[in-house]
């Protein structure tokens, strides 16, 4: 069940985050009528998936991937789309500061009641880690009675055990193909992974349609947490 | 990109010797490989628009081929070339892809600053 919201920022670092674990979330919330503005920090730029022979060099890769991302939009029925002109493999380098006011600005531009993130220290990619640091102060740093709720999504090894289980799970079946279309739209990057996807849902194989239909997510611990 | 003919890209890198070029060169393992195999040591590195001028320049060996330019005071090197490619702007460059397809070295040369 997804909680209806006034209105939902996400942010990423790279094209083709979103897709994966919280495109049909942003799906559903698009169909219940609320707004949603999904910012992603790069263009993937440095994207190690280039075919062999290749499809792209490092040169061309963010044109491909820009239009991916756009597609991907298009595919989850997202109108608000922010490219933020950072560089892949260099958020963690750019000044914290600096990156805490991107994020506040945009909080203060669109006043969400639900911000989707990665959870900082338990996201792997340090993209990832830099970006969901960035958007952890952002939030911590209003007041705890503005502040909108924070989902985070987490995919180290280790977070199971020092997490636990996710607190909010989305069962987003109903828009299990817009979800799909959403990972296709980035098909530089998921071809391989989708040809076997593709085959076990085929197959109904159990733990693949669970991998699609439920999207996990945690509230952000604000007393464990980064300032 | 096309599979690297050792005549073609000499010709290509003798076109830029003498000038004033940047450079885009990197190696890489991708940002996942010790989540995926903790027993893995991750190391990469990338450097772009170092703006540098070599005398000589040359590539050598069946790809994967190594490529090595030799400046005023030191190197550039790299290994594991198999693709080349001139784009239209009139940039080299050279990467590395493994047998999934995926980059695992790049080197390019430019007159103009890359993006």
């Amino acid at each position: 069940m997804i909680v209806k919201e006034k209105h939902v920022l996400v942010v990423f670092p790279h094209p083709d985050d979103e897709a994966f674990g919280v495109s049909g979330t942003i799906a559903t919330h698009l169909q219940m009528g609320t707004g949603v503005t999904y910012a992603c920090l790069t263009l993937g730029e440095m994207g190690r998936n280039l075919g062999n022979p290749p499809f792209a060099t490092r040169e061309s890769l963010p044109l491909i991937r820009k239009k991916e991302l756009q597609g991907a939009a298009n595919a989850m029925g997202l109108t608000d789309l922010r490219m933020m002109g950072l560089r892949d493999k260099t958020v963690e380098f750019e000044d914290d500061e600096k990156m805490t006011a991107m994020i506040k600005k945009l909080i203060d531009e669109v006043n969400p009641s639900l911000v989707i993130t990665f959870y900082p220290d338990y996201c792997v990619h340090p993209d990832h880690e830099a970006t969901a640091r960035a958007v952890v102060r952002a939030v911590g740093r209003m007041p705890e009675a503005l502040r909108p709720k924070l989902h985070c999504v987490a995919f180290s090894n280790n977070t199971q055990a020092e997490l636990g289980e996710p607190d909010v799970v989305h069962d987003v079946s109903a828009v299990r193909d817009l979800k799909l279309n959403t990972m296709r739209a980035h098909i530089s990057q998921t071809a391989w992974m989708l040809e076997d996807l593709e085959k076990r849902l085929a197959e109904q194989d159990p733990e693949a349609v669970k991998w699609v239909t439920q999207e996990r997510f945690y509230n952000y611990r604000w007393d464990q947490g980064y300032v | 990109m096309q599979p690297v003919n050792i005549e073609e890209v000499q010709t290509l890198i003798d076109r830029f010797a003498g000038k004033d070029v940047y450079i885009h060169l990197e190696t890489t393992n991708g940002s996942y490989a010790t989540h995926v195999d903790e027993a893995f040591f991750n190391a990469g590195c990338f450097i772009r628009n170092a703006k540098v001028r070599y005398e000589l320049g040359k590539i050598i060996g069946d790809a994967p081929s190594r490529v090595g330019l030799k400046l005023e005071l030191g190197w550039i090197y790299a290994q594991g070339i198999t693709h080349f490619e001139l784009d239209s702007n009139k940039r080299l460059l050279m990467a590395g892809h493994d047998h999934q397809g995926k980059l695992a070295v790049a080197l390019q040369i430019s007159e103009t600053p890359f993006e």
